[in-house]
């Protein structure tokens, strides 16, 4: 329909209103926030104070390098986890069996993020299930601590974000057909021939906008980090936490939350382009 | 596939399938367990069963019934539930229709605009909507010498924010299911006489009730759960997740089992009517 009459004005103005009030202002005024610098006695003044405070101070950039380089990884483990799984939703299993597996998937993801957390702190910690289960097994004399380190943070973002990457894999191996496979072994191939020349470039899509998401998911990712990760594990979405709330230091808060917004966007737009996905195609399903 | 693998190869794999669904329900089940736990710590020995965490009148065992923080916490992520689903659903249904019904220059762009918010980190979108609604306020209370409450921290910010990304996500249930709209149907309706607002309330509603409930499940739990975005714009009435949290720093009581169960519960009930609508929702 290409009618301009009132009523496509008045369609027109809700997303307009959410898209500029709530999404496209907030942001800019973010980005303009962290060009101020305060001064209380000279006024305040424009530049590019915080950046270089950002720069300057080897706690904030190594925390994010860190934030990024754990996503990735995450973002890896969770790829390698979910395809087989993926792979036996879409292709092996059949009917009932089927359906109740994508359920079990699908269901756990319903829960807060909190709750599955909290799960993994009372399995994880000294005092914890597995650790006291293992000295009543006699394995161990003293209780072990699993939580607060890199490993048991990776488990738990790798746990809270799987299932962004086995929707996408599944709903993009169903429509790979059978006879590609079969083919491919008739042709004298080997499992691993087939996995890696047939069933992956034929799953790029969905393997491409599963690690968008959970790059993304595990980048932003507060609670996992700060619960599982212990104090040494630094986050960069707790240093912005902790500039806005706790320092009451908003300009540096902001340049931070620019820096995250730029990187995130910048890894997308890598991951788009490397694999010729399109943005609207792939998360506008 | 699987007539494929034999032998050692295909127990290989289902068993790789069991250990998976081990692990996707072991912390859950861990916590509905620890609920009924008879000791003040969530963590082994086990010290015998009990109701306490649910219906314990005493402290140190409160139970989540007589727990009035946790409880009015419940209260409070509930109407911002209902707030922020009946406005993401308003302008999720008039987006749909938009991006369906008419072409318009820059309608591709405005598309990515629309899923933008789905590649903003929670914590940042929650800063960005901080920071303007702060200046918002600050600028009026500069010109006018109004205190505008509702601008600061606290339950109004809380919903907004939740719509600003809610709304992308209900979007998308709503659009999915118009594409498959018949629109001579609409067309008919007009014909015989309807006007097109006539038409879209009696044909175009009922053909998209069963997505709009399924939106409408979905901007719920994924408010009442929500964390990242809400962290930052809570003002001193604090949500669930939120008090949750910060009574898990102060140390925990099996009291947050308790309420992780009833969650885990609800949210299953929720999920699963609303995987009947989406069932419903793709057989016609």
């Amino acid at each position: 329909m290409k009618a301009k009459g009132l009523g496509f004005y008045l369609l027109l103005l809700p997303f307009v209103l959410w898209f500029v009030l709530l999404i496209v202002l907030p942001h800019l005024q973010m980005l303009e926030l962290s060009f101020i610098k305060r001064d209380y006695v000279a006024g305040d003044s424009v530049g590019w104070y915080q950046y270089q405070q950002f720069l300057g101070e080897p706690l904030y950039w190594r925390t994010l390098l860190r934030t990024v380089w754990m996503s990735l990884l995450a973002t890896f483990i969770t790829l390698l986890v979910s395809f087989p799984v993926a792979f036996f939703i879409a292709k092996v299993a059949q009917g009932k069996i089927k359906r109740l597996l994508l359920l079990s998937c699908l269901l756990p993801f319903w829960v807060s993020e909190l709750v599955r957390t909290y799960g993994w702190m009372i399995l994880l910690r000294e005092s914890g299930v597995i650790s006291q289960g293992l000295m009543a097994l006699g394995l161990t004399e003293q209780p072990i601590e699993f939580l607060y380190n890199d490993v048991s943070m990776l488990v738990g973002l790798v746990y809270t974000s799987m299932l962004f990457m086995v929707v996408p894999l599944v709903s993009t191996l169903e429509g790979l057909d059978q006879s590609l496979i079969e083919a491919g072994y008739d042709l004298g191939g080997n499992g691993w021939n087939v996995t890696t020349s047939i069933i992956v470039p034929y799953a790029m899509p969905g393997i491409v906008s599963g690690c968008i998401m959970v790059f993304m998911l595990c980048l932003g990712n507060y609670l996992t980090p700060r619960l599982l990760g212990g104090k040494d594990s630094l986050w960069f979405t707790e240093q912005i936490f902790t500039q806005f709330i706790t320092r009451f230091n908003w300009e540096l808060g902001a340049a931070f939350g620019v820096i995250l917004l730029l990187v995130s966007s910048l890894v997308v737009a890598l991951g788009l382009k490397l694999s010729g996905q399109s943005f609207s195609r792939t998360l506008g399903r | 596939m699987l007539h494929q693998l034999r032998g050692p190869a295909k127990s290989l794999y289902q068993f790789y399938m069991v250990g998976f669904l081990v692990f996707l329900a072991l912390p859950l089940s861990i916590v509905a367990v620890f609920s009924f736990n008879d000791s003040l710590f969530a963590a082994l020995p086990w010290q015998g069963f009990t109701l306490d965490w649910f219906i314990g009148q005493t402290e140190p065992k409160l139970g989540i019934l007589y727990d009035d923080g946790l409880l009015s916490s419940i209260a409070v992520s509930a109407s911002i539930a209902c707030f922020v689903t009946l406005f993401s659903l308003l302008l999720a249904t008039a987006n749909a229709w938009l991006f369906i019904r008419f072409d318009f220059p820059g309608k591709n762009w405005l598309y990515i605009g629309l899923l933008l918010p789905l590649v903003i980190p929670g914590v940042i979108l929650g800063v960005a909507i901080l920071v303007a609604s702060s200046n918002l306020a600050n600028s009026i209370e500069n010109s006018f010498a109004w205190e505008l409450e509702w601008l600061r921290p606290g339950f109004v910010l809380v919903v907004i924010g939740q719509v600003a990304f809610i709304t992308t996500i209900a979007t998308l249930v709503v659009l999915a299911r118009l594409r498959k709209f018949d629109f001579s149907l609409e067309e008919a309706a007009l014909n015989l006489g309807a006007n097109s607002w006539v038409a879209f309330v009696t044909v175009v509603l009922p053909f998209l009730s069963p997505a709009l409930i399924g939106a409408a499940m979905v901007s719920f739990l994924m408010s009442f759960e929500n964390f990242n975005t809400t962290l930052m714009l809570v003002g001193s009435d604090a949500p669930l997740t939120i008090a949750m949290y910060d009574r898990l720093r102060e140390g925990s009581t099996p009291v947050l089992n308790a309420v992780s169960l009833l969650l885990m519960l609800g949210s299953a009930f929720i999920a699963l009517v609303s995987m009947l609508f989406d069932g419903k929702n793709k057989q016609d």
